[in-house]
């Protein structure tokens, strides 16, 4: 999985700016995904492209437990979100729905990657290549659970 | 095992579990409402494209549905889901649904208490972040998107990974000045808005067994601002009286073993307690409301399942009772249940003469959705329980959230005021 990533140096980025709170009684995949990031950045719909990467720090996806936060970035392209660490709703959306991979990095990951760095991403390795940097960091490994779902394309194609 | 370890072990066939341990747990109750509700409903669409037949649920009689985020309809989308999820009820055979304008309706954590909807030692899953209210009845109560909700309706069943327990004990009494939400968002603002992330978070002490039924669900219910699974109260007689008075009498109570383990135990002293406020924009950023006494508002907000059960409503009046509103103040009942009695007992008559608008229940407002929501550079003080970035409108607006006394004496001054220096 190879992308260019979209940086936001911060932490608690919500579910109320991912996708503001108005669009929720919409259930069109792709007119949310036109207000991916509205409340922390709106011209976000207009830079991300299929296949793209968000970086972020710490507890993204905290809030509410609104599937459109996961649904809006997969709409918008993003395959995968880069962080720290994750709130628990989003992330196990993420994973249930097979929406985008939740993938936890760490610090020195985070310092390093920059705004349009390419990236190459091979979970069974464990592995982040930095294509633009010519530099390798480990991934946090999914746990047991998540990377079978992760694996089988969602909760309802996995069987227990 | 602790109260939660116990139900999750219960629930998952197995004798014993431990903090870590991945299970698929047998649900008691699931509930969606009429934004979760559609999004099962897509879900569901998205199944049947990939060949997948759904006749039935699991067990329809396990599922109940609230009409509570854009009701009054907002506009045509919002009054298009209610009849979608209308339908759904109906294909599908499930009679809990509290339709908006018939008898009883309201906020769906609201309605999880007022009718006894949940009961001690189940485990209860929602299609809504604050899910979590409910563990104050003794519940494993927690909040999923519409994703899982729909697998929980085909299955009964959903995995959890059993999360470590974080216990807070409060040592003595409330003073009178000070409520839940003070001590709630004192502990967020300790441990921080991923403090508790995968966790759940325990009440107890004797601050807690003081504490009314309604007070405790304001503890649990800002739980999930603290990033926890759940938030839980070991069930006493006030819990049984409670449910009690709902007709709700059998179910099967699971309290803690004497050993059981926590995580971690933090202490609190009742009487150090300040009525407290969380600056924008996070409910971790917390201040002594007295330090704040310089900030002009432009509205005041009473409502959400956090802050407009009828307690609220009662200190709220006990503040309004004889005076007017300086901002423009709101407040919305968080069930028409709790509006009634707001009638019966004369509060929405101190309401109206102290000038305020009293509306019908809805989250429209705490969600910068509908009915209320904030200009840029506003300035809101308001009983709810988030107030990131847009949360409650434009996302330069500002919402400063506080107990139900700090909003009422905040809403009589104009500015942000510990209710006991109000004159």
């Amino acid at each position: 999985m190879k992308g260019s990533v979209i940086k936001y140096e911060r932490d608690n980025i919500d579910t109320d700016v991912i996708l503001p709170g108005p669009y929720l009684k919409i259930h069109d995949y792709n007119e949310l995904a036109k207000h991916a990031m509205e409340g922390l950045d709106i011209n976000f719909h207009s830079k991300v492209k299929e296949g793209d990467f968000i970086v972020a720090g710490r507890n993204f996806g905290c809030g509410s437990s609104r599937e459109h936060a996961p649904i809006a970035l997969a709409y918008s392209g993003i395959k995968a979100v880069l962080a720290l660490s994750f709130a628990r709703i989003f992330y196990r959306n993420a994973v249930d729905g097979a929406f985008l991979l939740p993938i936890e990095i760490d610090e020195n990951a985070y310092k390093e990657i920059s705004e349009g760095d390419v990236l190459e991403i091979e979970t069974s390795k464990n592995e982040i290549k930095n294509l633009t940097k010519d530099t390798i960091y480990k991934m946090k490994p999914f746990p047991e659970l998540i990377g079978k779902i992760i694996a089988a394309g969602g909760l309802f194609n996995y069987k227990p | 095992m602790n109260i939660t370890e116990k139900i999750l072990a219960r629930g998952s066939g197995k004798t014993r579990v431990a903090p870590g341990d991945v299970v698929f747990v047998s649900v008691d109750k699931v509930m969606l409402h009429d934004v979760s509700g559609p999004g099962v409903i897509a879900v569901f669409e998205k199944l049947r494209k990939q060949g997948i037949k759904i006749e039935k649920l699991w067990d329809p009689s396990k599922v109940w549905v609230a009409e509570d985020h854009f009701v009054p309809s907002a506009d045509q989308i919002s009054a298009q889901n209610i009849v979608m999820l209308s339908n759904f009820t109906k294909q599908f055979g499930i009679e809990r649904h509290f339709k908006y304008g018939m008898g009883q309706y309201g906020i769906c954590h609201t309605l999880s208490h007022e009718e006894a909807m949940v009961l001690p030692g189940e485990v209860y899953v929602g299609g809504d972040s604050h899910t979590n209210t409910t563990g104050a009845l003794g519940a494993f109560a927690c909040g999923l998107g519409h994703t899982d909700v729909a697998y929980v309706l085909l299955n009964g069943k959903i995995w959890f990974r059993v999360p470590e327990t974080i216990y807070f004990k409060l040592n003595g009494k409330l003073p009178s000045h000070v409520m839940a939400k003070d001590y709630i968002l004192q502990i967020i603002g300790d441990i921080g808005t991923d403090g508790a992330a995968y966790k759940t978070m325990q009440f107890g002490g004797s601050g807690v067994t003081e504490m009314s039924v309604e007070e405790r669900l304001t503890l649990t219910n800002m739980t999930t601002e603290a990033g926890a699974k759940s938030g839980i109260i070991e069930p006493d007689q006030k819990i049984r009286d409670y449910l009690a008075a709902r007709s709700a009498t059998k179910y099967g109570e699971v309290h803690s073993d004497t050993d059981a383990h926590f995580e971690k135990i933090y202490e609190y002293e009742a009487s150090e307690l300040e009525p407290t406020v969380a600056k924008p924009y996070s409910p971790e950023n917390i201040a002594v409301a007295r330090d704040l006494s310089s900030i002009a508002l432009d509205k005041a907000y009473i409502g959400s399942c956090t802050g407009a059960k009828f307690e609220d409503l009662q200190a709220v009046a006990r503040i309004l009772k004889g005076r007017k509103v300086k901002v423009r103040t709101e407040i919305l009942p968080a069930a028409i249940s709790i509006f009634r009695k707001a009638l019966d007992d004369g509060l929405v008559k101190i309401f109206m003469d102290a000038g305020v608008v009293i509306g019908p229940p809805t989250c429209g407002a705490c969600c910068g959705a509908h009915m209320g929501v904030l200009a840029k550079d506003e300035v809101c003080i308001s009983t709810t329980n988030r107030n990131f970035p847009g949360r409650m409108g434009h996302v330069e607006s500002k919402t400063y959230l506080a107990s139900p006394l700090v909003v009422a004496a905040s809403a009589v001054t104009g500015k942000i005021t510990d209710p006991r220096d109000l004159k």
